[in-house]
């Protein structure tokens, strides 16, 4: 019965939290405070609630809602999961209370402006990977623009209306030519015999790999473009330094937690069964592409002076990883790079925390200042060490789990056709090791020499609690990963299915007759 | 068998340790409780594999081999791993091993740390090591076996670093743990790339199932060729070979117990282990095997030829054990996989053996390494003195200590299997080996003192001679394990593990025979060359030290060149590392992603800003001028349509 609800209730619970923030009055500090971290902790249970009730067994969407919006363009409101949403949907309701409270202290102005823009912030992640409707989506693939905008705009650092305004005009481009293809896409629908303008995602995905391959082409650079921007993929990951050093601590890991995510989870949810044909054309690009921001993300973080710079372009890294795993096309590829999706969250989400600790410290992310941390702040040190290595891909810690079934999925591709994206990409492993034990060595290693750090406290409670429960899942995904690969195992199987189908589909002279230029994406 | 099942508790054991004393450590304080907690965890496991031994031997042979399944781990696709360990010889032997060694090790090491404010941090450590090594060795899979293998370079890196605010030769500790990290890593490399070739190959990545099928192919297939010299990459970075063994000498700056544990005993012989369980694949690989033979032989004569220089106790050792594991690849690429073992076994006694009598004489010299300035220790500490000899002894490969069989086993195998240069290599490492541990031994322990009287050295307390009188004995009798048949011998450790290299053994070329006179004649042949090193090192360091000072001053450019080590390190920093670093700043960050991608993303802001600028000053506000606009507009208008 209740299930029949639970996504709307844990879309909500986030929006009535910024209601009610909204509601008290600006002095009330703690119980404005208060009231965000408990609604987000409400949304976060019921998301459990949520995992726990999901069937790994369906290939359907799961959760269903679905009520006319705008009926003169058959638009509803239309929600619904898969098990590739589901651990989005949850990993975006676990950080939201965990960044609230890591800036429980640190943000000291504006509070219920702050408190109030976060919740909404998780209001839009989530509708993004619960809407089974395209402009649904699109509403909320913008609107959560918004409130990053402010906090990055009010909350951030020196620089940040540069930033802020880099990263919504960056974002808002590509997601223009979305629209547009979405539009398209719509309209499409109506052209067919006895078809009306639809943007209801099941009914596109009958239809859309229809589309003769020139259009199909179109839409899917559109879209890809856009989602590009967001993970981001090489060359256009140049707003993510900036977005990264000017947010504040909650902003940064709510960024590159999930809304990077949104990138990826749009090339699994719309790309690639919408436009299968497209999809083998360009794949070796989006591989090349994916492969160069593993190497090139790795070696520029490298040479960082700055923390939070040296974590944004690993990023550029990681998400490299994530893309290559989806574009091998095969279950353990995909299943990779889904499980990356949440490990890179959790691991990178975990990085931004502490180097937001150790910021609210000392006032400064440059790695030159520290030395010799592990003396003073050994806890610190100790949680920095799990977080680095699980985020170096160690074996028994979540970031393994995800780059080998990427590479293990990349190499043996039969659609990416040879082993060397794999091959280059897994030499990403040893430079990860390069950067991140060289900062954790420059930073917590050798002698405590500036007197400026001798003072240092080591983790506070509150610190704690921020980071034991993210830590508890680095090493529960690493150890015993099969509590989350088997809710997506389904979905997964079943995207790559549809593409294996579409393959077979593109390749036989019925779909050529269609569509006449078809056939070019199946050599 | 029931036995058998316990040996996930002796894998688990060390990891409870490491979680009590790493998460309660610090506040359990006494240091006698902390070490007893770290050795009995390990000891319990060497008790466990004990009683698994003795279940197995009343077993016949073919059913020595068992698995047992704990979880699934990861599975995606067709890929399906779990955490299950698997018992057999070669697994047990290596268990016993790990544990054994590894017990004295931590018995020794609570004395040798006594004091050390991160006490509680070492032993955890240590614990976490021995957990991940377990996993290496017993691992069913080689995704587990790969957990364990990175685990034991992150302990390394753990260990090596321990010391974290102290200086290391031109760096810190923190660069010599990085150091060790990473090129193991290169390793690792290679080792992932393997592993997905095999996956791709045989669609599992279970021992079993692997080997099971390997029999389908060729002698000297392509992939299988790949796969074992891919694999082996990653023996080099972990086994410390050539081109990878640059980190094992700067690892010393650990504290000596963590030399022994891992730069020694266990960790840098995964390798050794990865590559004999392979077996069947490098049986089917000649090349691969010849690379292996190669590389072993040449790294056993290369890091022998450094080790005759070096004057710090610690790096003698390093260098020594980078030779000594060259021996053993020898041994596994003429396909004597069991001689390579048992030189594994003994040379983890005598190796053991010699760190923590290394680590004994520091600890009296007040944390001085510098052979130099050493000398005529011996009446100080007798019990160091006469354990190391002991071990010296063993490594020199003198009749009838435990170096002798092993080493004479690789060197004969490789000699009846035709590899005549091979064995020369081998033959004269042996030379070198006998006359650097014996420059040591002279230069530490004997001749006139070169230390000042204040520093009063004193022999190690209980917990740690006790250690080092155990491994004497086991390096003085360990030979009895592997006795060849032309001394009398059952070669009890061959017939052993005879069920795990049996398959791999049938596909070789069957080489040698008895030719027992011949067989005598290299025995003889070796021990002469050993004893001639022997006496030529106590001559020189005793009596003549005018000969080593003159040659070194006639042979000025040798003596450099070995000092430093052939200068690979500098080598490898001007061509790799350097370059890497300085093309990613320079290049990448600072002209490819500052100057070239940010900027063209600002351009285009800055261009549309500029067009807005410029159109802006159509929007005066004055009416007036709109009006004129307006004016002229219709005015154009009206025009063109008459004019048309």
């Amino acid at each position: 019965m209740t299930d029949h609800y639970l996504l709307s209730v844990i879309l909500f619970l986030p929006l009535a939290g910024a209601a009610a923030v909204m509601a008290l009055p600006v002095t009330a500090e703690r119980a404005v405070k208060a009231t965000g971290l408990i609604s987000s902790i409400l949304a976060f249970a019921a998301s459990v609630v949520l995992f726990v009730r999901f069937d790994p067994a369906m290939e359907e969407m799961q959760f269903v809602e679905k009520v006319i919006w705008i009926p003169a363009l058959n638009v509803s409101y239309h929600l619904g999961i898969d098990g590739i949403s589901l651990l989005l949907v949850v990993l975006t309701a676990f950080l939201t209370p965990i960044a609230l409270l890591a800036s429980w202290d640190s943000v000291k102005e504006r509070i219920k402006g702050f408190v109030s823009l976060m919740l909404l912030l998780e209001a839009g992640t989530l509708g993004v990977f619960m809407s089974l409707d395209l402009l649904l989506f699109y509403l909320f693939w913008e609107f959560m623009l918004i409130p990053m905008y402010f906090i990055i705009g009010i909350w951030g650092g020196h620089e940040r209306i540069y930033a802020a305004m880099k990263f919504f005009l960056y974002t808002m481009a590509g997601s223009l030519l979305m629209l547009v293809a979405i539009i398209w896409l719509g309209y499409y629908a109506s052209t067919l015999q006895g078809g009306q303008f639809t943007t209801n995602l099941l009914e596109l995905y009958a239809i859309a790999p229809g589309i003769p391959f020139g259009l199909q082409t179109w839409m899917f650079l559109a879209f890809i473009l856009s989602f590009a921007i967001k993970i981001p993929l090489f060359p256009l990951h140049t707003w993510l330094p900036d977005a990264h050093v000017q947010a504040p601590t909650a902003g940064s890991v709510i960024l590159a937690g999930v809304l990077l995510k949104m990138g990826t989870y749009g090339i699994v949810r719309f790309c690639l069964p919408l436009f299968p044909a497209a999809t083998f054309a360009f794949l070796p690009y989006v591989a090349l592409l994916a492969v160069i921001g593993i190497i090139y993300g790795a070696l520029v973080s490298m040479v960082q002076p700055d923390l939070k710079k040296l974590v944004a372009y690993s990023s550029v890294s990681h998400l490299g990883f994530v893309v290559l795993g989806l574009v091998a096309l095969n279950e353990e590829g995909m299943q990779g790079g889904i499980i990356q999706m949440i490990n890179h969250g959790l691991s990178t989400g975990a990085l931004f925390l502490l180097v937001g600790m150790i910021y609210d410290r000392r006032h400064t992310r440059m790695i030159k200042d520290y030395g010799g941390l592990a003396k003073i702040m050994p806890v610190f040190a100790a949680f920095f060490m799990i977080v680095m290595l699980s985020s170096a891909g160690l074996p028994g810690l979540n970031g393994f789990v995800g780059e080998f079934l990427i590479l293990l999925g990349a190499f043996k591709s039969n659609l990416l056709g040879s082993p060397w994206y794999a091959i280059v990409a897994a030499s990403g492993v040893i430079l990860s090791a390069v950067y991140l034990l060289w900062s954790y060595q420059r930073v917590f290693f050798g002698r405590l020499e500036n007197p400026d750090n001798t003072s240092l406290k080591d983790l506070t409670v509150r610190e704690w609690a921020v980071l034991v429960p993210v830590v508890i899942f680095i090493v529960w995904l690493g150890v015993y990963p099969k509590t989350f690969l088997d809710k997506s195992a389904v979905s997964a199987r079943h995207v790559v299915h549809r593409l294996e189908e579409a393959r077979r589909g593109v390749a036989a002279p019925r779909v050529v007759e269609h569509a006449p230029d078809a056939g070019r994406g199946g050599q | 068998m029931t036995t058998a099942t316990l040996v996930p508790v002796a894998v688990a054991l060390p990891l409870i340790g490491f979680l009590i004393n790493g998460l309660a450590g610090k506040y359990l304080k006494k240091e006698g409780l902390i070490g007893a907690i770290g050795s009995a965890t390990v000891g319990a496991g060497f008790v466990i594999g004990c009683m698994v031994l003795n279940e197995l031997l009343s077993l016949p042979a073919e059913a020595r081999t068992r698995v047992i399944t704990l979880f699934s781990w990861i599975g995606a696709g067709s890929l399906q791993t779990a955490v299950a360990y698997q018992i057999d010889p070669l697994s047990v032997t290596m268990l016993l091993i790990v544990t054994g060694v590894g017990f004295l090790i931590h018995v020794y090491a609570i004395g040798y740390m006594h004091g050390d404010p991160g006490f509680w941090r070492f032993f955890a450590y240590l614990n976490l090591f021995v957990f991940a090594m377990l996993n290496l060795v017993m691992a069913d899979n080689f995704l587990l076996l790969f957990l364990g293998w990175e685990g034991v370079g992150l302990c390394s890196y753990l260990l090596i670093g321990f010391w974290y605010d102290r200086n290391f030769e031109k760096g810190t500790t923190g660069d010599a743990a990085k150091k060790a990290f990473i090129v193991n890593r290169i390793g690792d490399f290679g080792f992932l790339i393997g592993m997905f070739l095999i996956f791709k190959t045989f669609g599992s990545l279970q021992f079993q199932t692997v080997f099971g099928q390997a029999g389908q192919f060729a002698v000297g297939s392509p992939v299988i060729v790949a796969i074992t010299l891919a694999l082996f990459l990653g023996a080099t970075g972990k086994s410390a070979q050539i081109p990878l063994f640059v980190w094992l000498p700067d690892a010393m700056a650990g504290p000596t117990p963590v030399s022994a544990l891992i730069h020694a005993a266990t960790m840098v012989t995964a390798g050794v282990y990865m590559v004999a369980r392979c077996s069947v694949l490098y049986a089917l690989a000649p090349v691969s095997m010849h690379v292996v033979a190669i590389i072993g032989a040449c790294t056993a004569l290369f890091a022998a030829t450094i080790g005759l220089v070096q004057n710090d106790i610690k790096k003698v050792l390093a260098y020594s054990t980078i030779s000594q594991l060259g021996y053993m690849f020898l041994a596994l690429g003429v396909g004597a996989f069991s001689a390579g073992i048992f030189h594994l076994l003994t040379h983890a006694f005598f190796k053991a053996l010699l760190f923590l009598g290394a680590g004994s004489v520091i600890h009296a010299m007040h944390e001085e390494q510098n052979i130099q300035k050493m000398g005529g220790l011996k009446s100080s500490m007798p019990v160091t003195y006469w354990t190391f000899l002991a071990g010296a002894v063993a490594i020199a490969g003198i009749f009838p200590l435990s170096g002798f069989f092993s080493k004479d086993e690789i060197l004969w195998q490789a000699f009846s299997g035709g590899h005549r240069i091979l064995w020369a290599m081998g033959f004269t490492g042996a030379a070198l080996t006998a006359f650097y541990m014996f420059r040591l031994v002279t230069l530490t322990f004997e001749g006139e003192a070169r230390w000042t009287h204040s520093v009063h050295p004193h022999e190690a307390p209980p917990t740690m001679t006790l250690p080092l009188l155990v491994l004497a004995l086991l390096s003085v009798v360990g030979g009895v394990f592997g006795i060849p048949a032309s001394l009398g011998g059952g070669n009890a450790l061959d017939h052993w593990l005879e069920p795990v290299f049996q398959p791999a053994l049938d596909r070789l070329p069957h080489t040698g025979g008895d030719q027992h006179m011949l067989e005598y004649l290299l025995m003889a042949m070796s021990v002469g060359v050993a004893l001639a090193g022997i006496l030529v090192a106590r001559k020189w360091y005793l009596q003549r030290k005018d000969i080593p000072e003159t040659l070194s001053a006639k042979a000025q450019w040798a003596y450099t060149v070995l000092s430093n080590k052939y200068y690979v390190d500098e080598i490898y920093d001007a061509i790799v590392v350097t370059p890497i670093t300085r093309v990613s700043e320079k290049l990448l960050w600072r002209i490819v992603d500052v100057g070239i991608i940010d900027w063209t993303v600002n351009a285009v802001a800055r261009t549309t800003g500029a067009i807005g600028r410029t159109l802006r000053l159509v929007q005066t506000g004055v009416t007036q001028s709109y009006a004129l606009i307006f004016l002229l507009g219709v005015v154009a208008i009206v025009g063109w349509i008459l004019a048309h």
